[in-house]
């Protein structure tokens, strides 16, 4: 059962990392696209094995669905797909390697240290974290931050609509 | 099953999505990166609300996701503004205000 479990899960991770870094080295704006929309759909079942399932349904619609159409459809209005490969800054490249080497080992260090216990997470979380449950939590103790959360995306939707509009009115 | 494999699945996640931000230079991409170290958060958020039977780590997941999607769509329209005034967007020629 156990054994299952782990199996299950260090393929999904083998997926995320994997298309986790190919979008990092493809050199094609929808490849990288393509290569996170499919990392978010693994993360998802990450969250189901969790008990989460509400939490991976939105996370299939909000960032697999709806976010990557997004980036999609500004690359191919742009159309700048491949850019030049070439770096500007002379290293750039190797340093940012380097550092974010450096950053994971510090993170590492920080759990060997200070919570390197390895706590097993419990066996059937699915009845806690159902949808109805997760609701009637929303709606009475986080009113007023999903209130806000309403504002936020108007603010959004108006500002966007703005930028992309101004340009067009002044420049032609 | 432990929640350390998660915590290393996150922080894995959340370099890549740093490594990514610095490498690339297509303004797109480095947005995605962005996105993906929000998902290594929100990964972190829902293992440890599982690993505490607490709903609230799930909640601000949802929030975190809704206040991605706006920033997104801003993020997005800024680079189709910048897009059109300087028909590029490489981020290491987004350099006016640089004295």
């Amino acid at each position: 059962m156990s054994f299952g479990l782990i199996l299950i899960f260090g393929t999904l991770a083998l997926v995320i990392v994997g298309t986790a870094v190919g979008m990092l080295v493809s050199r094609n704006a929808v490849y990288a696209a393509l290569f996170l929309a499919m990392n978010f759909a693994t993360v998802a079942l990450l969250y189901l094995i969790l008990g989460a399932p509400f939490i991976a349904v939105a996370q299939v619609t909000v960032y697999a669905g709806a976010i990557m159409i997004l980036f999609l459809f500004v690359i191919m209005l742009l159309g700048g797909e491949k850019l030049p490969g070439a770096e500007k800054i002379k290293g750039q490249r190797t340093l940012a390697i380097l550092l974010g080497v450096v950053f994971l080992a510090e993170i590492g260090l920080y759990m060997i240290f200070r919570g390197g216990s390895l706590t097993l997470l419990p066996e059937a979380a699915s009845s806690s974290g159902s949808p109805a449950a997760l609701g009637m939590m929303l709606f009475n103790q986080y009113l007023l931050p999903f209130e806000i959360t309403s504002v936020i995306l108007l603010t959004a939707l108006v500002g966007a609509i703005v930028l992309t509009r101004k340009s067009n009115g002044s420049g032609k | 099953m432990p929640i350390t494999y998660y915590l290393i699945l996150s922080a894995i996640l959340f370099v890549l999505g740093i490594a990514g931000m610095l490498i690339r230079r297509n303004a797109i991409v480095v947005f995605m990166s962005m996105e993906m170290m929000f998902n290594a958060a929100n990964l972190l958020f829902v293992a440890y609300a599982s690993y505490y039977q607490i709903l609230t780590g799930q909640l601000f997941v949802f929030f975190v996701m809704t206040v991605a999607a706006a920033e997104v769509a801003i993020g997005l329209a800024l680079i189709v503004a910048i897009y059109r005034n300087r028909k590029q967007i490489d981020v290491d020629d987004m350099s006016s205000l640089k004295g």
